[in-house]
């Protein structure tokens, strides 16, 4: 069947803020989606608020909504937009759910969009659990012994009969939110009632335990006329005890056979026919490892997190072919992207075995339980291809970029466990899995025992046992060829070698180059070598001996260096980055400009964007590969966050020509000597601070300029490990760590000054000219980290005078510095004076909010600069003369992180975030809370509870306006007895830890009764640092999981409210926003 | 990735060096051999020996794990004396081969200095591959009898894989299997319901006395399956011509498009011959399913006979289960 020609205009909805289980995978799906549309020359429109995305560049979408995806802002848009069409595939669950809503309250039906692809009752046929275990009863597909549940006397009664443990997984959430196994009825307590809670539908699912189990994957993809394919099968390394999201995974499937293969490959095809999908799914299942016994887990009937991996391990878009599905084509009509001769309707076959490993980022939350289980807690990903396991899992490992270089032989090498510890250890799985596999071996625990305890399959096992074996054949033997060889097809890098063998990594890679050892960069390409195939997708292996491609010398290109995993502090914004480097220098006549990056949720990794694309570690050695292969004419580091920036140094030492700023002037913003020595010249002001290596100095410094003090090592690029500190203990604590980090570079510390406001400038400087794309100021006081920041343009509380300072001071600043390309500067503006923080010179976090905005992309600026070309006359003030607001809302997924407190402070907490614009500042703020999931009612109840005189009085506006409101005051003892005598009638509730006072907290938010809570911890928090603060910890927590807004800083409390009274009076206002500039 | 121990026992892989893309072979190691199914057909295994002459992998997994495995994949060709090699850029060998095609090789291993020269000389020297006759080794040697059920389907075997016995089987038929040049006389004494004609290696130039039997099926109007090698004789038998492709179809992943249904199917494949397609207007077969890649010819239907032939392996084992229709297909015409 070909294009349905009825279709003009298509609406696409995206996931909106970045959380664990809806991450930038979603910006390659919807990117692409919008692609596919827009080569049909259908209109396209997009509501999604994620400002850091591609896709909510004007370059795919003809028109971009930043708007919430909730049923009523998107029942808005249609009405003025009356697309055709709608795709809900492409957003993750958030979209997913939303198209549900809209289906079920006939506002489709309403306004005649009909939706393409898997039909509303397709989704429910997959999302609802009881629906979803009938279909596949009907398809002759058998599912797990389970029963669907309201209620927690009906979850115990099933749990007893199905016998503990059991497994609990809620109706309609992302990333199994609010699942978990119970062993007993306490534990089946707590996980049921939080489901219930976080279920769009109050339903959750008992269901019996199978940890041990195999989790395999496959994706499949089905048109309209029923043809189907598999495109890509996966196996979850940690069986089913961890969630896929959590589980290191790899493509194809390595431990089943044929028979296995095949029987769950006609049972997908089977199961998605008979649901009626129409596009893309993911099924999972779980497989007996003792017979062929299987059962279907779940079927996801949109693009997802792993059909993003499936995507990049194969070669095989499938968002795009999904999304041209939904348009009517039928799959043998669609052409394979990458031999652009056969067809799309065939199953890929690789020769190469891709290995996917989380990133998780537990040390940046207190309290959080590491352990790993059926929710997922990954805040990112990276993807390795090899031609061994071994290769993949160890070049995964480095992706990382956590510190470790592999398996083993890191620098800090070597726990200790008794035979008990390490033997719990393998059966609890944590982020270190893997490595406790690892000693376990080399503590000589048999692959058998290792099994039992970790349901790690023997054939991964074996694998494992093969690097440790590798590890002491390096020990032991000379490094010739053949031990190289055997090295680098075990995947160990130059570092790892250069460890054992007590070399420098430098003197490893000049003897495996005499020695003949260098890697062979192989193609993506779908069919394994079977066809002939024109792709620039491209990886590295020492799996093999000979190139399947040529670099011409005389082509010499650029190499643009890509972010690597999502984390916290460098997410999405810095592939939009990537991305739009790319395009800026193709605009500026690059004809080759190659990409490397590892993270396959990214845009930046589609190999249609760049001229070849290295699916690589971001590492020396690796980019050093790269180079010698590619013989480019110099590299771009700044645009790809922390992990590209901190290879500029290295690079630059072995003779790689560095585009844009050179290593030097780098080095003269990141030393802080050398950076303050420079302000001082300048005559610029900045917090006191020094520098020190012995540790009673440093305490005399804090002692001298008063507690709270910042401490970081003074030399790690880009703000890493930066913290508050509030006493001599934590100082002493603190500097031991830092050591540990940086031991060459001593500990910088600095005042910290209480009641400040933060700003943020983003710039592009050529050397000559500087273009400020806007001043940015902090919602929130200076301590809130700037990654958690509410930030808002034009700023609403600076004054002239202090504006011309700060863009005085920028332009010096990156003059000196003989900036070339993107800078972001930190000022704090205390007492009237402006302070600078800090320079980084590269891409940051807040340019796709500042670009979007003023409408000046600045990357694309920074690709002239780079490029050495005159930047365009961009006038002087164009960001103060913008008609709009802009506001950034940090998205939080404390939700996920068992036991994560969200009090927010100096760490960066935040996953993602929302922009929106609108017409003042609370247009445009009330459009930014709700994109990020706050509820903003119009009347009920507020809980309220205030640490510390201060804040009860700073506070006091806030809460006579919500009285005003017509809200419901509840206070706990102290604050009730403050504001009640200053506002009146305030009720009296009791804290969570005194259980039988009442009325308590506790049966308050269990009951629904409170809608939201602003609790603001003492001071910012003194409390918070020395010693937590139970009471309110367990307000804030239970609040969470239960899923009512909790506001945390005076300064959140105070716009939420009046946010609040803005919206008894006002619409917010739902317009599109304006596409770049073009500049010349 | 998968399918290994089926290959490694598919008749049609007799006398090659087979060469697999994926780079680890050998993770789930080999079942027991000698397990068999109620009819006594063996269980894992296509049939009773390892019917290539050398394997080439990037890597052996000499750890195999899996709960059916009885031995692994080094054991088990030590066991039947094949030679295979390991470390070996399996890739480039590939495009090698699709740019060359299938051609004479040499494995040798040696601590010692290979002799290059003397080695291509050696291989220059030894019967090629084109010219083998296979029938001699592959087909069974008498009539094999598998099941008792009433009614009967001949299976004539040019190499055929066990899996067209167990399809046969699961139609609910006695299946006979008969050497490759049994007469159509000798097979209508069974009084069966239809014929089946297997795959196997080779030309089918090389089949004449099958040819000369499936003229007669036609004619006869037997209802009669091709599959492989027996569709390129089915198609000789029925005036179209074959012909030697470059480097054949080989895999698990190849798109055929059922023309009658205009539906896709991904189909499990091995040939290195295949029917001309402009050879089939005037003949007596109406194209029934195309290569959606390449557009040959991968199945015919007979315009008034009951006789039907596919070049994939709707069998499967290894691969997908997609086209396992094509044996009720066939029962269909068997029940007309």
């Amino acid at each position: 069947m070909p294009k349905n020609e009825s279709l003009k205009k298509i609406l696409v909805l995206g996931s909106g803020a970045i959380k664990i289980g809806e991450a930038g995978e979603f910006d390659y799906s919807g990117s692409q989606c919008l692609k596919a549309i827009h080569e049909d020359g259908i209109k396209s429109v997009l509501i999604n608020p994620n400002i850091a995305t591609i896709q909510t560049d004007t370059r795919f979408a003809d028109q971009v909504y930043l708007l919430p995806v909730n049923p009523k802002y998107v029942e808005s848009i249609i009405e003025k937009e009356r697309p055709d069409g709608i795709m809900l595939a492409y957003g993750g669950q958030t979209a997913l759910n939303c198209g549900v809503k809209l289906e079920e309250a006939e506002v489709l039906k309403k306004y005649d969009v009909s939706v393409l692809g898997t039909q509303v009752q397709g989704i429910k046929n997959t999302e609802d659990r009881q629906l979803f275990k009938d279909q596949m009863k009907e398809a002759g597909v058998p599912v797990l012994k389970s029963k669907t549940v309201t209620n927690f006397d009906d979850a115990k009664k099933v749990a007893e009969e199905l016998a503990y443990p059991v497994i609990i997984r809620v109706a309609y959430t992302l990333g199994g939110r609010g699942g978990g196994i119970a062993h007993n009825e306490i534990e089946l307590h707590e996980i049921v009632e939080r489901g219930l809670k976080a279920s769009l539908v109050g339903q959750v699912l008992i269901e019996e335990y199978i940890g041990h189990w195999k989790q395999i994957e496959y994706e499949v993809m089905q048109d309209y006329d029923g043809n189907n394919v598999i495109v890509c099968n996966m196996e979850n390394v940690l069986s089913m005890k961890v969630h896929t999201g959590d589980n290191i995974v790899v493509a194809p499937s390595q431990t089943i056979d044929n028979h296995e293969y095949h029987m769950l490959r006609s049972a997908a095809l089977r199961a998605t026919k008979h649901v009626g999908i129409v596009g893309e799914c993911n099924i999972q299942y779980a497989l007996d490892a003792d017979s062929d016994r299987y059962v279907a887990i779940e079927i996801n009937p949109r693009l997802s997190r792993s059909s993003a991996l499936a995507s990049k391990a194969t070669g095989y878009p499938l968002a795009y072919m999904s999304a041209k599905i939904g348009l009517g084509y039928n799959l043998s009509e669609l052409v394979n992207r990458i031999t652009k001769s056969t067809t799309a309707c065939f199953e890929p076959s690789l020769d190469y075995v891709v290995c996917k490993h989380p990133r998780w980022d537990f040390s940046k939350f207190e309290l959080v339980n590491r352990k790993l289980g059926v929710t997922m807690k990954s805040v990112g990903e990276v993807m390795a291809v090899g031609r061994t396991f071994e290769e993949s899992l160890q070049k995964a490992i480095r992706m990382l970029d956590i510190g470790n270089d592999g398996l083993v032989l890191n620098r800090a090498n070597g726990k200790k466990y008794t035979e008990e510890e390490i033997e719990n250890k393998l059966s609890h799985h944590d982020d270190q899995i893997l490595y406790n596999v690892a000693i376990a071996l080399k503590m000589g625990i048999s692959v058998d025992r290792i099994y039992k305890l970790s349901a790690i399959d023997p054939w991964f096992i074996g694998k494992i046992q093969n690097i440790v074996n590798t590890e002491s054949h390096l020990k032991e033997s000379e490094l010739d060829e053949s031990m190289m060889w055997e090295a680098k097809k075990m995947g160990f890098s130059d570092k790892q070698i250069a460890r054992v063998k007590e070399k420098t990594p430098d003197e490893v890679r000049e003897i495996r180059k005499k020695l003949g050892v260098i890697p062979a960069v192989k193609q993506i390409d779908t069919l394994a070598a079977e066809w002939p195939a024109v792709t620039n997708y491209l990886y590295l292996t020492y799996g093999g001996y000979s190139n399947d491609i040529d670099v011409s010398p005389d082509e010499k290109g650029t190499v643009v260096v890509g972010a690597g995993p999502y984390r916290i502090g460098s997410s999405v914004e810095f592939d939009w980055g990537t991305v739009n480097m790319v395009w800026g220098l193709q605009e500026n006549g690059e004809k080759n400009v190659s990409v490397v990056n590892c993270n396959p949720e990214t845009v930046s990794t589609d190999y249609d964007i760049c001229t070849r694309l290295y699916f690589e570690e971001l590492t020396q050695e690796r980019i050093l590969d790269i180079t010698e292969f590619e013989n480019p004419k110099g590299i771009i580091t700044c645009v790809g966050g922390q992990t590209a920036n901190n290879l500029t140094p290295g690079l630059a030492e072995r003779g790689i020509n560095i585009l844009g700023t050179s290593a030097i002037d780098v080095d003269r913003a990141e030393d802080r000597s050398k950076f303050s020595a420079e302000l001082d010249k300048l005559h610029i002001q900045q917090p006191k601070w020094q520098a020190f290596s012995n540790l009673n100095e440093a305490k005399n410094f804090a002692q001298e300029v008063g507690f709270p003090v910042i401490v970081r090592p003074s030399y790690v690029l880009s703000g890493a490990a930066m913290k508050v500190v509030w006493s001599q203990d934590e100082l002493k604590t603190y500097v031991k760590e830092a050591t540990d980090v940086s031991p060459d570079h001593p500990v910088v510390i600095s005042k910290f000054m209480l009641n400040s406001l933060e700003v943020d400038v983003d710039g592009i400087s050529n050397g000559k000219e500087v273009v400020i794309g806007a001043i940015v100021e902090h919602i929130d006081s200076a301590g809130v980290h700037s990654g958690d920041a509410m930030m808002c343009i034009p700023p609403w509380r600076l004054n002239n005078k202090i504006i011309e300072t700060i863009n005085d001071y920028t332009k010096k600043i990156a003059l000196t510095f003989n900036v070339k390309g993107p800078f972001n500067l930190q000022f704090l503006i205390h007492d009237d004076h402006v302070y600078v923080i800090e320079l980084n010179i590269r891409a940051s976090r807040s340019m796709p909010f500042v670009s979007k905005l003023v409408k000046t992309n600045l990357i694309s600026l920074a690709s002239k600069a780079i490029l050495d070309k005159p930047l365009p006359k961009i006038p002087e003030n164009k960001w103060q003369k913008i008609h709009n607001y802009g506001i950034k809302v940090p998205q939080f997924s404390f939700m996920q992180l068992d036991g994560a407190d969200i009090a927010l402070g100096v760490e960066m907490q935040s996953t993602g975030e929302a922009a929106c614009f609108g017409d003042s500042f609370y247009d445009a703020l009330s459009k930014g809370l709700t994109s990020v999931g706050y509820n903003l009612p119009d009347k009920g109840t507020a809980l309220v509870t205030v640490g510390g005189a201060t804040n009860k009085e700073k506070l006091l506006p806030t809460i006579a306006k919500l009285k005003h409101l017509g809200f419901k005051i509840l206070a706990t003892e102290h604050t009730a007895e403050f504001f009640e005598e200053k506002v009146g009638d305030v009720e009296i509730v009791h804290k969570i830890s005194e259980p039988e006072r009442k009325p308590n907290i506790s049966d308050l938010l269990y009951e629904k009764k409170i809608d939201f809570i602003i609790n603001i911890p003492s001071t910012l928090s003194l409390e918070k640092y020395v010693g937590m603060l139970d009471d309110e910890y367990q307000i804030r927590r239970k609040a969470l999981e239960l899923g009512i807004p909790v506001l945390t800083t005076i300064e959140l409390a105070d716009s939420f409210v009046k946010t609040l009274e803005w919206l008894q009076h006002n619409e917010t206002t739902k317009n599109p926003i304006e596409p770049y500039d073009v500049v010349e | 990735m998968v399918g290994y121990t089926e290959a490694l026992t598919d008749p049609s892989y007799n006398g090659q060096i087979l060469t697999l893309t994926y780079p680890l072979v050998g993770n789930y190691g080999v079942p027991d051999p000698t397990v068999t199914d109620e009819d006594g057909i063996s269980k894992f295994f296509e049939s009773d020996k390892m019917q290539i002459r050398g394997l080439v992998v990037h890597e052996l997994s000499l750890t195999a794990s899996h709960w059916n495995l009885a031995m692994t994949l080094d054991e088990w060709m030590h066991n039947e004396k094949v030679p295979g090699i390991s470390g070996v850029d399996t890739r480039a060998i590939t495009k090698k081969l699709r740019s060359s095609g299938v051609m004479m090789a040499a494995l040798v291993v040696s601590d010692e200095e290979i002799d290059v020269e003397k080695v291509k000389k050696e291989l220059a020297e030894s019967p090629h591959y084109n010219s083998e006759q296979f029938m001699d080794s592959v087909s069974t040697k008498t009539e094999k009898i598998y099941g008792d059920d009433k009614e009967i389907v001949v299976v004539i075997d040019t190499g055929a894989k066990n899996a067209i016995v167990r399809n046969v089987r699961e139609l609910g038929y006695k299946a006979i299997v008969v050497p490759w040049n049994t007469s159509y006389e000798k097979i209508m004494s069974y009084n069966p319901k239809g014929v089946v004609l297997s795959s196997g290696p080779g030309d089918p130039q090389k089949c004449p006395a099958t040819i000369d039997t499936a003229k007669q099926l036609i004619s006869n109007n037997v209802p009669t399956l091709g599959i492989c090698l027996g569709a390129q004789i089915i198609g000789i038998a029925g005036n179209t011509e074959t012909y030697k492709l470059k480097y054949g179809h080989r895999g698990q992943n190849k798109p055929c498009v059922n023309l009658e249904t205009n539906q896709v199917y991904v189909t499990s494949q091995n040939h290195g011959y295949g029917i001309k397609p402009e050879s089939l207007e005037k003949s007596e077969f109406n194209l029934w399913f195309t290569n959606a890649d390449d557009k040959t010819v991968e199945g015919i239907r007979h315009k008034t006979k009951n006789c039907i032939a596919v070049q994939f392996h709707p069998e499967a084992a290894p691969g997908p289960f997609d086209c396992k229709y094509v044996f009720e297909e066939l029962k269909k015409l068997m029940e007309k």
